[in-house]
């Protein structure tokens, strides 16, 4: 589904990304751990495709098709998600306005007919009944006002009215207490299919003791230095990142 | 001040070749207060960027030119407001058309609407209703330093006029549409009185429109009263051409308790200033004065708020928003004033605006003179571009950059529309803001009149 491959990238003239190899396959949920500062945020927005960051080396391929030549939206109509470490309010947009284009979007990427307003409106019901998010706040503008906790089950929902292939979820626990990110995880592994796959980007192990990740990569300094199963989630939880740091600056 | 200038003479020249025209057509008690009007206008002449006022905005692109005529309605002009009220079309306001701020005569000068409200020609209310029209027409209408406002009240000959007698509850809008329409280059003023009793509660909404391409240029005042513990709405839109000159004037007097508010939408226009005077002229009086232009090109729109506290524990609100492209310029300059005695005075004021390019340009002046001790104001300016996050943001959920500019543009100016409050004309100011935005914007949409 994803393969990255050598990804270099940099943001300003300083270099983040040392170059970056990565492949996930339909149905696995890979989650990428490390400390502050070490990458993790900067992979989800060249995933993303967010214009601040300069690949200069390697390469993207997402089903086949060079990712880093896609538009965000294109990105997100291909089946794309990304949910972000801070959702952005936007004053003045409904969510159901917000959601109801991006909805139509999608659909008229796939030659699909829009939803009629009743018909999204059901769509949206079901969704939020999924992802126990508070009707209310349907009703609002896009996160405007909204708790960190309720913009991050806002990313949640979006994720589930939108279907994506690949979820990118950038920091969806950080900030949350234990309710709000046990509804996060909830809707996240509600929405898992078989053919559908998710990098989960934590600083945190407690958020995959909801979700369970088939491959857990640890990024430091901007390379991948370890992958392995979801025990070493627990490892790191237990011993910290210190040990890592100690083992990659010691190859140094 | 100015009073010498070449561009003043052309309008004090104006006034001498018309005045008889227009002295025989008008109510003696209009007349009575030309001369002085005429006095002040040639002391203070047209506005310059030396006006404090008028500091952005230059005047002389539409006043320094050779109108060819100064329009006093003829039984013709009724005849052609006559044709475009053409095709009445999903009425849910109680609609009236005007040429070039004038009534038309053929349906008799004045009309009577539901619950004793009487609408029409305000020269024709000052013979028929002397004691209305005389108790508040030029009280309100008052500047020591803008000469337009003068020169209104020297020439202008007729316009709207409003009564709402007390007690009255119109839940339906009226709607005004003023065309403006001539083969020649036109220089037209009007004035309009409305008279709103206590208790009453009345919508009020001007459209503004032009229907020939010639260069016209217009100088309107009004007056409003708006009595103790009623309520009024007047909710004026714009959109007139390029090579077209709105400057609109508009007094609203308040009295106790009661609640106005004026919303300015400014669609489309070559060069747009509105001056909007709110006296608070008794304790719990509110009022709201918004405003929201939309402009591109080379166009200029100046919106100028005074809010006058003048008693205690009265409270107002102003929210101003613009989105400028390519050249456009524009102006807003708010002025509150507290009065020593006005304790207990609530005052707000926002003016926000996005620049969607290098070259567009805003001046925005807050302006407080606050003489009493216990109050609460607060003002705040904004000039900036497109929230580029949220931009992102959107694209990231599959909505394309041109259809997420759109909707970011939208939901700024919706805070302004969101304001009106009959649902209905919400959202079809709502359309025709999506439709501004999106560069298709010709003609109102679900306007009442369907012309040509």
């Amino acid at each position: 589904m994803l393969i990255i491959k050598n990804l270099k990238a940099s943001i300003e003239g300083k270099i983040i990304l040392k170059g970056i190899s990565l492949e996930v396959k339909a149905g696995e949920i890979h989650a990428i751990m490390g400390p502050n500062g070490s990458g993790k945020s900067t992979l989800a927005a060249v995933l993303a495709g967010r214009d601040f960051v300069e690949v200069t080396e390697g390469s993207v391929t997402y089903f086949g098709k060079n990712l880093l030549e896609m538009s965000p939206e294109d990105r997100s109509k291909e089946g794309i998600f990304l949910g972000f470490q801070y959702p952005i309010e936007i004053p003045g947009v409904s969510m159901v306005n917000f959601m109801k284009t991006a909805v139509n979007e999608h659909r008229r990427h796939k030659g699909l007919e829009p939803l009629s307003s009743s018909d999204f409106l059901k769509l949206m019901r079901e969704k939020k009944e999924l992802v126990e998010i508070d009707s209310k706040l349907a009703n609002r503008s896009v996160n405007e006002g909204f708790s960190g906790g309720e913009k991050k089950k806002n990313e949640i929902f979006q994720m589930a009215m939108l279907e994506p292939k690949l979820a990118i979820l950038d920091e969806t626990d950080s900030g949350l207490d234990i309710d709000a990110l046990r509804i996060v995880a909830n809707g996240v592994n509600k929405l898992k299919r078989p053919d559908n796959s998710a990098i989960v980007i934590t600083h945190y192990q407690r958020l995959l003791d909801y979700i369970v990740p088939d491959v857990v990569h640890v990024l430091y300094d901007g390379r991948i230095v370890k992958t392995a199963g979801k025990e070493l989630a627990f490892e790191l939880e237990e011993k910290g990142y210190d040990w890592i740091k100690k083992e990659v600056d010691n190859q140094d | 001040m100015n009073g010498k200038s070449e561009v003043s003479e052309f309008y004090s020249g104006l006034y001498t070749d018309n005045i008889k025209k227009i002295e025989e057509g008008s109510s003696a008690f209009i007349n009575s207060f030309r001369k002085e009007a005429f006095e002040k206008f040639s002391q203070l002449g047209v506005p310059t960027k030396k006006n404090e006022a008028y500091r952005y905005t230059n005047l002389d692109l539409f006043f320094k030119h050779n109108y060819k005529s100064y329009f006093i309605p003829d039984e013709s002009d009724f005849q052609k407001a006559e044709e475009f009220r053409c095709d009445v079309t999903d009425l849910d306001a109680h609609g009236v058309v005007l040429v070039n701020g004038f009534y038309p005569t053929i349906n008799g000068k004045l009309r009577e609407l539901p619950g004793g409200i009487t609408i029409g020609s305000l020269n024709e209310a000052a013979k028929r209703f002397p004691a209305l029209v005389e108790k508040h027409y030029g009280k309100y209408a008052k500047s020591d330093s803008d000469g337009l406002i003068h020169l209104n009240t020297a020439m202008a000959s007729d316009g709207v006029f409003i009564h709402v007698p007390r007690g009255t509850v119109l839940k339906k809008p009226v709607q005004v549409v003023n065309l403006v329409d001539s083969v020649e280059d036109t220089f037209n003023q009007h004035r309009n009185l409305i008279i709103v009793e206590e208790n009453a509660e009345f919508t009020l909404i001007i459209c503004d429109h032009t229907l020939s391409p010639q260069k016209f240029l217009t100088n309107a005042v009004s007056e409003i009263h708006i009595g103790e513990n009623s309520h009024f709405d007047i909710i004026r839109v714009q959109n007139e051409h390029n090579n077209a000159c709105k400057i609109t004037h508009t007094f609203m007097h308040q009295e106790r308790n009661s609640y106005a508010a004026s919303n300015n939408i400014t669609l489309h226009g070559g060069l747009v200033r509105n001056s909007t005077y709110h006296y608070l002229g008794g304790e719990g009086a509110e009022c709201n004065s918004f405003g929201l232009y939309l402009s591109d090109k080379w166009q200029h729109v100046d919106n100028f708020v005074n809010v006058d506290h003048a008693f205690p524990n009265c409270t107002s609100n102003q929210l101003f928003k613009g989105v400028l492209d390519e050249m456009a310029t524009g102006a807003f300059n708010g002025r509150i004033y507290v009065a020593p005695n006005a304790q207990g005075t609530l005052a707000y004021q926002k003016n926000n605006n996005i620049l969607l390019t290098d070259d567009a340009k805003m001046d925005t002046k807050p302006q407080l003179e606050i003489y009493a001790d216990d109050v609460k104001c607060s003002h705040g300016a904004t000039v900036g571009q497109l929230d580029d996050n949220a931009l992102f943001y959107m694209q990231s959920r599959g909505i394309d950059k041109r259809q997420a500019r759109l909707m970011l543009m939208f939901g700024f100016a919706h805070e302004v529309i969101q304001n009106i409050k009959v649902e209905a004309l919400r959202e079809r100011m709502d359309n025709l803001v999506m439709q501004r935005l999106k560069g298709e914007l010709s003609r109102c949409a679900s306007c009442m009149v369907k012309c040509g």
